[in-house]
């Protein structure tokens, strides 16, 4: 689970912000609400963790509040890891 | 403004839709703002200055909450001198009017002091959307020759990277950040630590001078910028009144970005010229946020946008019993169709309210065809025609008014009405292509000042037995994604910039909450194939170049495009495969 908090961590801060952001992002964070990841962008946030865990998430499932945090995400991923 | 009652029953501004149609004439506008012949006709000084004339000036005019419990209250006095203050410094800086200014920054105060501001100077207000990625920055800037833009430390990087392209660029003004982490040019100006600006002469600016200059996307080209001028607040006043029917106690929350229309035309001008208290809420979305928004601040009339109505509706109705919302009255929506689902839903769990679908564009300014307070709502209408706007379905071949109920043709209006956009910033032909019968040689004022004339919206509707329109759809290849239109071009453009990619082409496939999302059909150059990860990466690179909204989100692999014999990419038939509907003719496509 750490391993992956880390993955998804640094996916975010790679591509969600500028080399030279001020905010330190961590795994409690806020992504959706803080307005780091948009709406929009949470579709190709999905993507990432599906290609990247080989996983599908259910559209009803990827919502604003389960993609909130670092660790939100990855308590969704692990239910589909099976 | 008005505030009828009868009994313990308030009645709405607009009273009797058909009564006001038959006595309508613009001039009400005046009398709801209760101008007086030979007063300035500025936005930014009607918006702030008039209203504290009327002595509302310590009435709260913004109430403003950003992330992580950020929150301000601001009078109609504090606007007056922020907007003093702003029009103050940028003049110092060099701007004089007409000269264009980009406000590029999330909906912080800062941005709706400056837009006033820049409008007390008689200068022109390029918003843009904040979200946009370096590519569609440069793109519009360069457009307008944007001589100033004010952005924050967040968002300066982007003009950093395309600041050597723009040769008319010669400030770039940060509002807001460290300003130890500026670079060398660039200037800080911190409105509310500066010293107050309590007296301003106010550019003396006349119905015809220029105001905002919205850009907008179409099917080919570039995107084009929409210029208005200081006569649209008489519609978007009255439109504000009569159909978001704003009341001096109400409280009221339009949930656009001043990057777009709506939030210019009636999340500042329309409101702030009736002196209302309004809400802005600077956070990402989510839906328990938003209801808290509306409980804590006993916001009474909302207007929102499809795409959130059906993201507050996917979350279910049990969460929106979890909060007060009592305070709420009135709710309208704009952006693309309101489906009948969203209308009744609407009602079921906001204790019989329904959300009055707007529609309007960019370029007409100012609300078109609505629904009204008071009249019947039909779910899924667009409604009826503000009064004073003559509008019309135009038969898509003939362009002759269609007079048979039901029969699908190309909404239109007669030129004339206030907000109406006065060109396309510095594209004559392209505004002369919206007017159907138009001489060849017809400029922008004789156009929009011709009765005889219909201009063309680029919608289809169909008009029902009893005046009532119903939305069809785009009659180009312009994605509606989320509310706001996205160019295909554009984002082929940008897609054939990607090292993968030899062809491209865009076009929207439909989507339960968005409308339209953006799907790519792309063929890839020697060397690469298609794989996942090659979709995410492409997918990632049109979000930073353009934007969150012209990312797509399907990308599809094929080994060639169709076309043309003549080379064309048609999107025509990729879009009716998506949509499932008949592909055609397609006789013309090359067999190659």
């Amino acid at each position: 689970m750490d391993k992956m908090k880390e993955v998804v961590l640094e996916y975010i801060v790679d591509e969600y912000l500028d080399e030279d952001e001020d905010d330190e992002v961590s795994f409690d964070s806020p992504l959706i609400s803080s307005g780091i990841v948009d709406s929009f962008s949470m579709v190709s946030l999905k993507r990432f963790l599906e290609n990247k865990y080989s996983i599908k998430l259910p559209d009803e499932e990827a919502t604003p509040e389960a993609f909130d945090t670092v660790n939100s995400i990855c308590m969704l991923v692990n239910r589909y890891l099976g | 403004m008005e505030n009828q009652r009868i009994g313990g029953n308030r009645l709405s501004n607009i009273g009797s839709y058909e009564e006001r149609k038959k006595n309508f004439n613009w001039d009400i506008a005046k009398d709801i703002l209760d101008w007086k012949d030979g007063e300035l006709l500025n936005i930014g000084a009607i918006c702030s200055d008039r209203i504290c004339g009327q002595g509302k000036g310590n009435k709260t005019a913004l109430i403003w909450e950003g992330f992580g419990e950020k929150s301000a209250k601001y009078t109609f006095d504090d606007l007056r001198v922020y907007s003093n203050s702003f029009a103050e410094f940028l003049k110092n800086q060099g701007i004089e009017p007409g000269d264009r200014v980009c406000i590029f920054m999330d909906k912080i105060p800062s941005l709706y002091f400056s837009f006033l501001g820049i409008l007390k100077l008689g200068a022109i207000v390029q918003p843009l959307f904040s979200a946009f990625g370096d590519e569609s920055l440069e793109v519009r800037l360069s457009s307008a020759g944007t001589k100033a833009i004010l952005t924050t430390l967040k968002h300066v990087k982007k003009v950093r990277k395309i600041q050597n392209n723009l040769p008319a660029l010669e400030k770039i003004i940060v509002v807001e950040g460290n300003p130890d982490k500026l670079k060398e040019g660039e200037i800080f100006f911190d409105v509310e630590n500066s010293p107050k600006i309590d007296a301003l002469d106010v550019f003396q600016s006349g119905p015809e001078t220029p105001s905002v200059l919205h850009y907008t996307s179409g099917t080919t080209g570039q995107p084009k910028g929409a210029l208005h001028v200081h006569n649209s607040v008489w519609g978007q006043a009255l439109t504000t009144s009569w159909v978001l029917d704003l009341q001096d106690e109400d409280v009221y929350w339009c949930t656009a970005d001043p990057g777009w229309v709506t939030g210019t035309s009636y999340g500042i001008i329309g409101p702030w010229a009736l002196g209302a208290t309004q809400c802005v809420l600077d956070s990402g979305f989510t839906t328990s946020r938003w209801y808290k928004f509306i409980q804590d601040n006993n916001i009474s009339v909302w207007y929102s946008a499809p795409t959130a109505i059906r993201a507050l509706m996917k979350d279910g109705n049990e969460l929106v019993s979890e909060f007060d919302l009592s305070s709420l009255r009135h709710l309208a929506s704009v952006g693309e169709p309101l489906n009948a689902e969203a209308v009744l839903w609407g009602a079921e769990v906001f204790d019989g309210l329904k959300f009055h679908d707007t529609f309007w564009q960019t370029e007409t300014g100012a609300m078109m065809i609505t629904n009204y307070p008071g009249m019947e709502i039909r779910p899924g209408s667009m409604g009826k025609p503000f009064p004073g706007i003559k509008a019309a379905v135009l038969d898509l071949a003939t362009h002759e008014p269609i007079q048979e109920p039901g029969k699908v043709g190309l909404i239109a209006f007669s030129p004339g009405w206030p907000s109406m956009f006065r060109q396309y910033w510095k594209k004559p032909d392209i505004y002369r292509s919206k007017f159907v019968g138009a001489p060849d040689d017809a400029m922008p004022d004789e156009l929009r000042t011709n009765p005889d004339l219909w201009y063309v919206s680029g919608d289809r509707a169909s008009i029902d037995k009893d005046g009532y329109y119903w939305f069809v759809g785009r009659d180009d290849d312009v994605i509606n994604t989320g509310g706001h239109l996205v160019g295909p071009f554009e984002i082929e453009s940008a897609l054939v910039e990607h090292e993968a990619i030899a062809e491209a082409a865009a076009v929207g496939k439909p989507d339960a909450v968005n409308m339209e999302v953006v799907k790519a059909f792309v063929t890839l150059k020697p060397g690469y194939e298609p794989s996942d990860d090659l979709e995410l990466n492409i997918m990632n690179f049109i979000r930073k170049r353009l934007s969150p909204l012209a990312m797509p989100q399907e990308i599809e692999y094929l080994d060639k495009l169709p076309k043309t014999r003549s080379g064309k990419i048609v999107r025509r038939y990729l879009k009716a495969i998506e949509w499932g509907e008949e592909v055609g003719d397609i006789s013309t496509l090359s067999d190659e």
